[in-house]
C-alpha cells in the first residue's frame, strides 16, 4: 500500500485516497469555443505514459482535497505532490 | 517410535502425544511437527505427487516442503487442507490424513497415471487433449481435474474467527535465525520499535539444529535464549512466532500471517485463529535464509529420498533417524554434517558420493576421520524401491539403503527481497542470485549469501559449526533427465524443461508457464534454481543471461480466513439502514438491496404475494394516502454567497431566479453530456440549498461537486455538506396527503395557494423541525417530510398511529412513477443518454452561457436524428409484461442475428391502468408513435406499440389533490 504525502495533511496510506485521473487537463474558461476535435481531446484522450505522470487525488477519507502528484507509473515511485491549480 | 532418539533435540520425551494419521493411531512428543512424528514412527510415505500419483516422502523440514501436504480436521468445519507436515505442530488429538490419493496412500488406483506419463508431458493441456474440441469439457477436463489435485476445500462454514491488526515499527525483521536476532537486538538497545517475527514456533533458526556450536563460548541455543530473553525484556520490542512474512507491498507494507491457535489441542475461544498483520516499517531487514536444493537424478523422489540438512533438523531438533542405512549425495560441505551427526547417532552411513573432484576442508577431513566412506566426482544417478527407497545407483554399484541424503547446496531465500523489487546481482563465486540493499531494506544472514556464521555475528567468537562450502544446479552429470523431478509439487521433470527448450520457448518466464515449474503452492523454493541451471545449459546461455522469473506474494498460502478477517457474513459489506427500519420490519416489509442499502420492498398483507402487495399499495397512494421511507435519498447541503451560481454551472437548469421556499427538478450531466443525475432542489435561503440525488449517486455527486468547486470554479464561495444521513425522510403521497399530515404541522401554512407544488417550507411536525417539501414521484400530491433524522421513526409512528396511511415500498413507488413516466437515473439511463433522448430538452437551460456536459451536447454524435429515445411502450396483449432489458427490433420476421433498435427499461404490471407498462429506450422512437415493433423471446414474439412514456394523468391534475 502506497503511503502518498497529502500537501494538507502529509503522508497517509493510499487507502484514505481516491484516484482521480490525469492532472492539468485543463477546462477552458468557454467551452464553447472548442471545435469538436479539442472537445474529444479534452474528454477522452489521456496521455498515458511509462514513467512519470502527474495526476490527481482526492484525499476523500482525509481533508477532502483534490491535489496533484508526480508518479512514475513504472515504479510506483512518487515524486512529489502539490495542490490543486499550482503547476507541477 | 522406533526411530526416536533416546536423547537429544527439542522435544519433551516426559509426555507423550496421541494422533492419527490416515486413521492409524500413532505417538508422538511436544515439540514435534507432523513430519517429525510420522518419521520417528517409521512412516516417510506422506502423500501423492500432483500429477502422477507418485509416492511421496518428506523432501524438506520446514515451509519449503512440497510433498507432504496433508489434511488436518478438528471437526465441526474446522477443517484446513494442503497443510504442510513439517509446519503442522503435533498436539493431543490431532487428526491427520493424506491428500491426492483413492483408496489408499499405499494402493492408489491414480497411480495408474505414471503409466501413461508419455501423454502428460509440459504442457500436455494444450496438446494431447486438445482433440476433437467438445471432449475437452465433457470429458478431458473432468477427468484430469479429478486425478490431479491437492486436498479437499473445506465443505462448512469455517467456524473460527480471524483478525487483522495494523502495527507500524522503526524496523521488522523478517526471520529469527541468527543473523536476524543480531539485527533485532542491534536495533532493540537504540530505543526504536522493533517486530521480530519468524515463521517458525521457535525462535532461532539454523542454531536450533547445530547442538555442537557454540557462540562466545555458550551452546549456541544457549545463546538463542539469552538474545530472546533480553528481546522479551524490552518494551520497545514485539516477538511474534509462528509468523510467516508472506508478502511485501509498496512503501514498506508487509503482511504477516501469525498462526495463533493451530498448535493447541484446545484453543482459547477468545483469541482469533490466526491474525494478518500490516506491518508498516521505516527498515525491513531481511533475514530468512536459505533453501537446500535436491540433486536432480532420476527416481529422486522416492519416500526416504530428503535434504540432507532436513534429515539433520530432524535428527537435532526432535530426536530422530531418518532410517537405519542413509547414502549421501552431495555437492556441498553441509552434507557431511549431516553425515557425521547421523553417523554419531547410530545410522549406518553407507557412503558419501560427492559430486566435486576434489573437495576439501575440515568437514571432509571430519567424515573420513570418523570412518565414513567418502567417494568424490561421483554421482547418484537412480535409485530403486516404491513405497520406499531400497537403494541409489551410485556410479554403476547399487548401494542398498532405507534413506538417500541429498545436498545440491543452498539457495539464498530472496522472496521477500525480489517482491519489494529489490535488484539482484549474480555471484559467480558461490552461483548464487544476491540481493541488492535499497532504501527502507536490506538483506543479512544466508539470504545474502553469508553463510558462514562468524561473518554473520561478528564479533562473536563462534565454533562448533560447518559452513557449507559448494553446490550444483541442474541434473546432475551422467544423469538421464527422465523422472528427475526439479519441481516436486507440480511434477515437472528435467526431461518437461529440455521438451519446452526443444519446442522453441527461450524466456524463462515462457518455460515456468508452458511446464508450470516454480508455479506451485511451495513458490519454487526447491526447484527455481535448478530449473533455471537446466534451462540455461540447454540454451548455451548462463544463469544470468536467462535470469529469475518474477517474485510474487503470498510466500506461502495464506488462508482466504486470514485475508478476510473480520470482513465476514454482516461485516463482510455492512448493510446500511433506513431510519424507519425498524418500523417497516414491524410492518412486516420485504426488503431488497439497493447499493448497500436495505429498503424496503413491499409489505405483504396475510396471503399476499408481491403482485397483490404491490396492487394494493399503489392503489392506496391513488385513491387515500401511501406513507414511504425515501431516507435513502442522497442530501447535499450546498450553501455560500455564490451557492445559486455554483448550481448554475453544476445543473443543466438555471437556479438564479428560484425563490427562496421553491423547488425545482435538476438534471446534472457529465462533463461528454450525459445524464448522470437527478433529484429535487430546494432553495432553503437565498445562499442555502438542498440537493437531492438518487440514492446510489449521492456519493458521486458529491465528489463530482467538489471536484468542480475545487478545482475548475474555486474562485465561487460555496461549501459542500453531505447530509443524506442527517435528514429522515417520510414521503406522504396521494390525495389525503395534506389531512394526514395537518394536525401535526405548526408554523407552515398548508393551503394550496400558500403552499404550491414544487415547494419547501420550513415549521415544525410533531413538535420537531422539519423541512417540509411538497413534492411528488408518484403523481399525487405529495409531500416529503424531513426531519433530523432520530426524530423519523417517532413523527413515521405518530402519522401511522392515525390508522389513515398505508406503507408502501419501493416496488410500488416504481410502479406509480412509471405510470406517470418518470425516469430514474440508472434504470431509463446507463452513462449514453441525454437529456433530449430523455425528452427532456426543457431542462437546458437557455440563457446560460456553461454548464457541465453544455458544450458536449452539441457534439455530432449527440445529435444525430436516430439517437435512441425514451419511449413508452404498450404490449398489444395488455396481460404480458415485458421482461427489462430486452431488446427490441422493426422486423420480427428477419434473419438471425437481428438488428436491434432498442431496449425496454422498465416494465411493470399497472394496478392503476389494469394492464402492463413499459418504457424503452428506442432508435429514432419519438418518431415512431403509433407504431407497432417486436420484442423477440426465446420461443415466441410479443408486439408492443409506441406510445408517449406517460400512461397517467398526463396533465398532472392529481398533484393539486
Amino acid at each position: 500500500m502506497l503511503i502518498i504525502p497529502c500537501p494538507h495533511c502529509g503522508p497517509r496510506p493510499e487507502n484514505e485516497f481516491r484516484y482521480s485521473g490525469e492532472a492539468h487537463v485543463v477546462r477552458p474558461a468557454d467551452p464553447e469555443t472548442l471545435d469538436d476535435a479539442a472537445l474529444a481531446e479534452l474528454l477522452y484522450m489521456r496521455s498515458n505514459p511509462k514513467g512519470r505522470h502527474a495526476e490527481r487525488w482526492r484525499h476523500i477519507h482525509g481533508c477532502g482535497w483534490f491535489f496533484n502528484c508526480i508518479r512514475d507509473t513504472v515504479t510506483d515511485r512518487i515524486e512529489r505532490t502539490y495542490p490543486a491549480g499550482t503547476a507541477p | 517410535m522406533r526411530f526416536r532418539t533416546a536423547d537429544g533435540g527439542r522435544i519433551d520425551r516426559t509426555r507423550t502425544l496421541n494422533f492419527s494419521f490416515d486413521g492409524r493411531a500413532l505417538t508422538g512428543h511436544p515439540g514435534d511437527t507432523l513430519a517429525s512424528a510420522l518419521l520417528a514412527n517409521g512412516i516417510h510415505l506422506m502423500g501423492r505427487s500432483f500429477k502422477y500419483h507418485r509416492p511421496r516422502g518428506l523432501l524438506a523440514a520446514g515451509i519449503e516442503e512440497p510433498n507432504a501436504l496433508v489434511h488436518v480436521d478438528r471437526g465441526g468445519g474446522r477443517d484446513a487442507p494442503n497443510l504442510r507436515a513439517t509446519q503442522v505442530e503435533l498436539y493431543e488429538g490431532l487428526n491427520a490424513t493424506s491428500q491426492n490419493r483413492y483408496p489408499s496412500l499405499a494402493l492408489d488406483v491414480g497411480e495408474a497415471a505414471r503409466l501413461f506419463s508419455r501423454f502428460l508431458p509440459a504442457g500436455f493441456y494444450y496438446k494431447t487433449f486438445m482433440w476433437p474440441a467438445s471432449f475437452w469439457k465433457r470429458l478431458y477436463e473432468p477427468v484430469i481435474r479429478a486425478a490431479a489435485g491437492l486436498g479437499r476445500a473445506p465443505v462448512l462454514p469455517d467456524p473460527d474467527r480471524y483478525l487483522h491488526r495494523y502495527a507500524h515499527c522503526e524496523v521488522l525483521v523478517i526471520g529469527a535465525g541468527a543473523a536476524g536476532l543480531a539485527a533485532a537486538r542491534d536495533a532493540a538497545v537504540t530505543g526504536a520499535r522493533v517486530i521480530l517475527c519468524d515463521e517458525q514456533n521457535e525462535m532461532g533458526g539454523g542454531l536450533l539444529s547445530e547442538p555442537a556450536a557454540t557462540i562466545d563460548g555458550q551452546p549456541a541455543a544457549a545463546w538463542v535464549a539469552a538474545v530472546l530473553a533480553d528481546l522479551d525484556s524490552r518494551a520497545n520490542v514485539t516477538l511474534l512466532p509462528r509468523a510467516t512474512a508472506f508478502g511485501w507491498y509498496p512503501d514498506n507494507m508487509i503482511g504477516v500471517a501469525e498462526r495463533v491457535t493451530d498448535h493447541l489441542a484446545t484453543p482459547d475461544a477468545r483469541v482469533p485463529r490466526e491474525r494478518m498483520w500490516q506491518i508498516r516499517a521505516r527498515e525491513v531487514v531481511i533475514a530468512t535464509g536459505a533453501h537446500e536444493r535436491p540433486l536432480v537424478f532420476p527416481d529422486n523422489d522416492r519416500p526416504g529420498i530428503m535434504l540432507a540438512g532436513a534429515a539433520r533438523l530432524f535428527l537435532n531438533r526432535h530426536g530422530v533417524r531418518p532410517g537405519a542405512r542413509a547414502v549421501i549425495a552431495t555437492a556441498c560441505d553441509s552434507a557431511y554434517a549431516a553425515a557425521l551427526d547421523l553417523h554419531a547417532a547410530g545410522v549406518a552411513i553407507a557412503l558419501i558420493a560427492d559430486l566435486r573432484a576434489n573437495p576439501v576442508g575440515p568437514a571432509i577431513d571430519a567424515a573420513r576421520a570418523a570412518g565414513i566412506t567418502v567417494r568424490t566426482g561421483t554421482s547418484i544417478t537412480g535409485s530403486t524401491g516404491h513405497l520406499r527407497v531400497t537403494g541409489a545407483l551410485i556410479g554403476t554399484e547399487w548401494v542398498a539403503c532405507d534413506c538417500i541424503l541429498m545436498s545440491g547446496g543452498w539457495t539464498p531465500s530472496l522472496h521477500m527481497h525480489a517482491q519489494s523489487r529489490g535488484k539482484l546481482r549474480f555471484d559467480a563465486a558461490t552461483a548464487n542470485f544476491l540481493p541488492v540493499a535499497m532504501a527502507g531494506q536490506r538483506s543479512t544472514g544466508a539470504c545474502a549469501g553469508m553463510f558462514d556464521l562468524a561473518t554473520i555475528l561478528p564479533g562473536h567468537a563462534v565454533s562448533g559449526i560447518i559452513t557449507p562450502d559448494g553446490g550444483h544446479a541442474g541434473l546432475v552429470p551422467g544423469a538421464k533427465p527422465k523422472r528427475a523431478f526439479v519441481d516436486f509439487q507440480n511434477d515437472v521433470t528435467a526431461k518437461d524443461l529440455l521438451l519446452a527448450t526443444q519446442e522453441g520457448f527461450r524466456s524463462i518466464e515462457h518455460v515456468k508457464r508452458y511446464t508450470t515449474t516454480g508455479m506451485a503452492t511451495d513458490q519454487g523454493k526447491t526447484s527455481n534454481i535448478n530449473a533455471l541451471a537446466i534451462v540455461a545449459g540447454e540454451l548455451g546461455n548462463t544463469i544470468p543471461e536467462v535470469g529469475l522469473t518474477t517474485y510474487r506474494p503470498p510466500y506461502s498460502p495464506v488462508t482466504f480466513g486470514t485475508i478476510a478477517g473480520a470482513s465476514r457474513g454482516a461485516l463482510f459489506d455492512p448493510e446500511r439502514r433506513a431510519p424507519m427500519h425498524d418500523q417497516a420490519v414491524a410492518l412486516g416489509a420485504r426488503f431488497e438491496d439497493v447499493g448497500p442499502w436495505k429498503r424496503a420492498w413491499y409489505f405483504p398483507g396475510p396471503g399476499e404475494d408481491l403482485h397483490a402487495a404491490v396492487a394494493r399499495e399503489c392503489r392506496a397512494v391513488r385513491g387515500s394516502v401511501g406513507i414511504f421511507d425515501a431516507s435513502t435519498l442522497g442530501k447535499i447541503e450546498v450553501v455560500g454567497a455564490d451557492a445559486a451560481e455554483f448550481l448554475n454551472r453544476l445543473y443543466t437548469n438555471a437556479w438564479t431566479k428560484l425563490g427562496v421556499g421553491r423547488c425545482r427538478y435538476g438534471l446534472m450531466l457529465s462533463e461528454a453530456g450525459f445524464v448522470m443525475d437527478d433529484g429535487v432542489v430546494g432553495r432553503i435561503a437565498e445562499d442555502r440549498f438542498h440537493v437531492t440525488t438518487t440514492t446510489g449517486g449521492a456519493p458521486r455527486v458529491l465528489n463530482h461537486m467538489e471536484d468542480y468547486l475545487q478545482t475548475e470554479f474555486p474562485d465561487l464561495r460555496v461549501w459542500l455538506t453531505s447530509a443524506t444521513e442527517q435528514w429522515a425522510v417520510i414521503a406522504v403521497q396521494g390525495p389525503g396527503a395534506r389531512d394526514l399530515i395537518a394536525p401535526f404541522v405548526e408554523g407552515i401554512d398548508l393551503a394550496p395557494a400558500a403552499f404550491p407544488h414544487m415547494s419547501v417550507r420550513e415549521g415544525t411536525i410533531c413538535g420537531v423541525p422539519t423541512r417540509l417539501f411538497r413534492v411528488s414521484f408518484t403523481g399525487e400530491l405529495g409531500f416529503e417530510i424531513n426531519v433530523p433524522a432520530d426524530f423519523g421513526p417517532a413523527v413515521w409512528e405518530a402519522l401511522m398511529g392515525t390508522g389513515v396511511p398505508t406503507p408502501y415500498g419501493t416496488e410500488a413507488m416504481h410502479v406509480l412513477r412509471a405510470e406517470k413516466g418518470y425516469i430514474i437515473v440508472g434504470q431509463e439511463t446507463d452513462g449514453t443518454v441525454t437529456p433530449d433522448d430523455l425528452g427532456l430538452s426543457g431542462m437546458i437551460a437557455k440563457s446560460k452561457k456553461d454548464f457541465v456536459g453544455k458544450r458536449a451536447l452539441r457534439r455530432p454524435d449527440l445529435v444525430v436524428p436516430n439517437r435512441k429515445q425514451l419511449v413508452g411502450l404498450l404490449t398489444e396483449d395488455p396481460a404480458v409484461v415485458l421482461e427489462e432489458g430486452a431488446q427490441i427490433v422493426a422486423d420480427p420476421a428477419q434473419p438471425i442475428p437481428m438488428r436491434m433498435i432498442g431496449h425496454v427499461t422498465s416494465s411493470y404490471a399497472s394496478p392503476t391502468l389494469g394492464r402492463s407498462i413499459a418504457m424503452a429506450l428506442v432508435e429514432g422512437g419519438r418518431g415512431r408513435m403509433g407504431k407497432l415493433l417486436y420484442v423477440p423471446m426465446p420461443g415466441h414474439t410479443i408486439a408492443v406499440r409506441v406510445v408517449e412514456p406517460v400512461f397517467h394523468d398526463k396533465a398532472g391534475a392529481r398533484l393539486d389533490g
